[in-house]
């Protein structure tokens, strides 16, 4: 199992969390057509390496956060502590 | 039998682990076997001559020790009620009943053996080629199959099992293995300040030493005198590391303790140093599986942990130290040494002779020689799971003939000992030392530097003879069979695993992976470093499902008044996390009585949630799908949540208490998600509103009191709160006093469809209030009722449940709540996009509507198919026969094509018989106008 660094409540196993995805922006407005909205919803990059993921601590402090999450390894690391070389 | 050594005790050994002052006695097989304290099962059963203690899967061929450890292969038995019992490693106990597993009719005489003359049948893969088809006849094959499948018998249905335990522990350092490189890494890493955790299968911590030397026993004194006297040391003998998880979690199983059965450590670990040792590998020859073959430290296991002569006279086949110095050990232990082939020098063994035992030994010289032993010690192989389950992959070393770690551990996982490389006893601890060092530093955070390397010794790669023997004894996999299954085309080692199952049986591996792969490589003239070996999967040893479920310890919830509802005669219904009562003893009368007169019901568990803040009307809008900005204080109202796929989430009432003050309720099953769900939005799409969220579910008990007598009954109550129609109209709330308990809240809702008030009241006055009501509304006929007379009450008013008559699929309009979704709300609320795209959807699209079969006595089953023609087009959710209509009602999903009033439907009941039914014309079968409810 792995830990998640949580920012208020430092490091826990990762069945006090419930992963709530990776961040993506809801297109709104008339024009969206179902094929957008759909990708919002069901497509996911699933990229190999460091992803953005929203986590909820529901069995501690109960705050959305958001962590920078290596699809690999499974380190993890607060978002924008890449060091530059490795930011991608 | 005089005495209770047996007569292949030996006289007493420096280093034995028994206690002769003790007795044993138990029965193998029936007859009665002694032994000493200290003895394994299979210790005491060669002490006594027993020497054949299992028999192969296929060929049922007799099998005797070969490694004498916890994973000897040939040496599983059944122990009393418990199958599968390692005998070479479970102490003996007085009082077992062993008996020997896979034969029929007995360990002497059986049946199986047969197999060995058709054996030409029972090739690789013959499991697959010969029982594939035709396919009807598999019911046919799987019984005469499973008699001669091995395994013992499970205890039958309510043996009453032992106590298991789980326990979390965070040791900074944890050793797995207990040789000198483990005690020395344990060591070093406790005096850097580790706590640290020393792991050890065997019943006793030293490793190969137990059965070393006098130097070797002397150092393995002051290792453990260190041990004892460090107190960060943790020991657990007898006990395995299962498995290595992402981020160090370490699972461990510890057996046999005086409390629990087994007990499984969940360990977050900060470095895990991996000190296995190594195994002896077998080496493949024809008869290599007679008893009487065994591995060279499986020889002198026996003689010096439990003074077992494992022979009289012995051939031993050795191309190492470990098995030179058996033969000084044998010879020791008055064992005639008829032979020493020394593979270094070009000696070979072709073939084992005898039927049943040795009785010879064919060399390659020509020689035949007579013995009741033949030792082999023809080289090692690393246990290299651990690491392989850390993500690592071993690599072949052509020097040491063996697997070795490669660089790619992470730095949170160690290794010593031999699975690192050779030395001498020094060597190895001063390496072990420095590693503990480094595991201690890592664990601190620190850097500690980097890892010393050890050395390799030249060892020969030594794996078959000539001749062709077995390589996965739990399996009755040969040589030939991975040469056969090559020619076929499973030409790499995964693929060669599955199709002759060879490494995939009981052992997993340990003894069997490198000389699969190594013939395999014979046979496609490939080298072990070209095909590389199998990945190692947890567990490392095999875990009882006991102590993987450990203790029962999920929570129940209960509602204050419970205990009242099992002393009233309720059936239990278990709903998630919560028990509750699901009927009194008669769901009908329950059912009468709410429309004839009153009933109370313990809802409890329904989901509640005290919003606070002056921005609670933009929640509720963008998680509700219907309109919340005109709710006037002291008014509730009914709302759907949809998610943003527009699927139907859950529903609810939720109330306007203050100003700036809401209670909303959730279903039961939906109270966690829905307040998440909350959460969500105001943490990660508005922060900017000022709302606060706080869970009451367990701080209210909650009473539902519905029937034409309600406001009669609770009038005799509540003092405070006007009570008539005018003064407390349908869908409003008010606060007030119940039965002299202050700070109630009072919903006047009605899921029955009968006038009702919904009360939530303190719940330590939960009981109080409730026992109120039922004193208070005796002359009344006041009855509690359950959930089942709940569920049919709300079907008789067409009402839905959500995940009962909604699925993963209902979107909003499919749930028939058409006239609920504000489409118009200017702005966004989740399921808004999915749900105005829906409206549009055509004839396919599902709805959810209230139907009646055409024969009122047939209760077509919840899920009964509905049909047109051949094809499903929709299915009964809900149905009962309605007390009050006197006739069977239902919701069902159906098309749209399908859902308007008086359409004709075909349900397929589970008999395969079809009856007719038709779309009701209206929402509730009773009190269409909702009359009741109003007045």
């Amino acid at each position: 199992m792995i830990r998640i660094p949580c920012p208020n409540c430092g490091p826990r196993n990762s069945n006090e969390f419930r992963y709530s995805g990776e961040p993506r922006k809801r297109p709104v407005g008339d024009d969206v057509t179902p094929a957008e909205f759909r990708a919002y919803l069901y497509e996911h990059t699933n990229a190999l390496g460091w992803v953005k993921e929203n986590w909820y601590h529901s069995a501690g402090c109960r705050r959305f956060f958001q962590i920078e999450r290596h699809t690999l390894s499974n380190d993890c690391r607060p978002v924008g502590s890449a060091p530059q070389e490795s930011a991608s | 039998m005089s005495g209770t050594s047996g007569p292949y005790r030996l006289p007493v050994q420096a280093t034995e682990e028994i206690d002769r002052s003790k007795t044993i006695k138990f029965t193998w097989n029936g007859a009665s076997v002694t032994g000493y304290e200290g003895d394994t099962i299979v210790s005491a059963l060669l002490a006594n001559g027993y020497e054949v203690i299992a028999r192969g899967l296929k060929y049922h061929r007799p099998r005797g020790v070969l490694s004498g450890t916890f994973h000897d292969p040939n040496c599983t038995v059944q122990v009393d009620v418990e199958p599968n019992v390692r005998a070479a490693h479970r102490l003996a106990k007085s009082g077992m009943s062993v008996t020997a597993q896979n034969v029929f009719p007995s360990l002497k005489f059986d049946i199986g053996t047969v197999n060995q003359a058709a054996g030409r049948f029972l090739t690789a893969g013959f499991y697959y080629k010969t029982f594939m088809w035709p396919g009807p006849l598999w019911p046919a094959y799987e019984k005469v199959l499973s008699r001669f499948a091995p395994g013992g018998r499970v205890a039958p249905m309510g043996t009453p099992h032992g106590h298991y335990d789980h326990k979390y522990v965070h040791p900074d350092v944890l050793v797995a293995g207990s040789g000198p490189a483990g005690i020395a890494a344990a060591l070093a890493a406790a005096g850097a300040g580790a706590d640290v955790m020393l792991v050890e299968e065997d019943h006793n911590i030293g490793g190969h030493l137990r059965f070393g030397n006098d130097a070797e026993l002397a150092r393995l004194a002051e290792l453990r005198a260190a041990v004892a006297a460090e107190p960060r040391i943790t020991v657990l003998t007898n006990s395995v590391v299962a498995a290595r998880y992402d981020d160090n979690w370490v699972s461990v199983v510890q057996r046999t303790l005086p409390s629990a059965v087994e007990r499984l450590y969940k360990a977050r670990v900060g470095t895990l140093v991996v000190a296995p040792g190594l195994f002896e590998r077998p080496y493949v020859f024809e008869g290599n599986d007679l008893p009487g073959v065994m591995l060279s430290t499986a020889a002198r296991r026996l003689i010096k942990l439990y003074g077992i002569a494992p022979g009289r006279t012995a051939v031993v086949f050795t191309a190492n130290a470990e098995g030179d110095s058996c033969v000084e050990t044998l010879r020791a232990a008055g064992v005639t040494i008829a032979a020493v082939v020394d593979a270094r020098t070009g000696g070979n063994v072709v073939r084992a002779l005898g039927r049943g035992h040795v009785t010879g030994v064919e060399l390659a010289d020509g020689r035949t020689i007579k013995a009741d032993l033949l030792v082999t010690a023809t080289g090692w192989t690393a246990p290299t799971s651990l690491i392989n389950m850390a993500g690592a992959r071993p690599v072949w070393n052509q020097v040491a003939a063996r697997f070795m770690p490669g660089d790619d551990l992470p730095s949170n996982v160690m290794v010593a000992g031999g699975l690192g490389g050779d030395g001498t006893l020094a060597e190895l601890i001063d390496h072990a030392t420095e590693i503990g060092r480094i595991a201690a530093a890592r664990a601190a955070g620190a850097d500690g530097g980097k890892a010393p390397l050890l050395g390799v010794d030249s060892h020969p790669a030594l794996f078959r003879s000539t001749t062709h023997g077995f390589i996965d004894y739990t399996e009755d996999v040969q040589s030939k069979d991975i040469i056969a299954a090559a020619a076929e085309g499973y030409d790499s080692s995964e693929l060669v695993k599955r199709f002759t199952t060879a490494t995939m049986g009981p052992s997993q591996g340990k003894y069997e992976t490198i000389n699969t792969i190594a013939v395999l490589g014979e046979a496609v003239g490939a080298s072990v470093s070209d095909l590389g070996t199998t990945v190692w999967r947890p567990p490392f040893a095999p875990i009882s499902l006991g102590a993987l479920a450990g203790q029962h310890a999920e929570p129940t919830r209960i509602s204050p008044m419970q205990e009242w509802h099992e002393a009233h005669g309720a059936e239990p219904l278990i709903a998630g996390q919560w028990i509750r009562p699901e009927h009194y003893g008669d769901p009908v009368a329950e059912v009468n009585a709410v429309r004839n007169a009153v009933g109370i019901i313990d809802v409890t568990p329904l989901g509640k949630l005290d919003l606070r803040g002056p921005d609670i009307s933009k929640l509720l809008n963008v998680v509700y799908v219907n309109a919340w900005n005109k709710l006037d204080v002291g008014s509730v109202r009914y709302g759907v949540m949809c998610a943003e796929d527009g699927v139907v989430m859950d529903d609810g009432v939720t109330g306007r208490l203050g100003e700036n003050h809401y209670l909303m309720s959730t279903t039961s099953s939906g109270a966690a998600t829905v307040w998440e769900w909350c959460e969500n939005w105001l943490q990660t799409e508005h922060p900017d509103w000022q709302v606060h969220i706080t869970p009451v579910t367990t701080s209210y008990a909650s009473i539902n009191i519905a029937g034409p007598k309600s406001r009669e009954l609770i009038s005799r109550l509540v003092t405070d709160v006007d009570l008539s129609n005018e003064a407390f109209p349908y869908m409003k709330v008010r606060q007030g006093t119940i039965a002299g308990v202050p700070d109630c809240v009072l919903w006047r809702i009605g899921f029955t469809g009968e006038l009702s008030f919904e009360i939530h009241v303190p719940s330590s006055y939960g009981l109080h209030v409730w026992e109120s009501l039922l004193e208070a509304g005796a002359d009344l006929g006041v009855k509690p009722f359950g959930i089942e007379a709940q569920r049919v009450l709300r079907l008789e008013k067409g009402h839905f449940i959500v995940a009962q008559d909604t699925d993963a699929l209902t979107k909003g309009f499919s749930a028939g709540i058409d006239g609920l979704i504000k489409l118009d709300k200017p702005d966004y609320f989740s399921g808004k996009t999915e749900l105005a795209w829906q409206r549009s959807a055509g004839a396919d699209d599902i709805r959810v509507v209230p139907i009646q079969t055409d024969d009122p006595n047939i209760v077509p089953p919840e899920a009964s198919q509905i049909v047109v023609g051949s094809k499903m087009v929709g299915r009964v959710t809900s149905s009962r026969m309605s007390p009050t209509l006197k006739r069977s009602i239902a919701l069902a999903q159906v098309p749209a094509s399908l859902s308007t009033a008086g359409s004709a439907l075909t349900i397929v009941l589970p008999s395969g018989n079809r009856i007719s039914a038709h779309v009701f014309d209206g929402h509730a079968f009773v009190d269409p106008q909702g009359e009741r409810l109003h007045g």
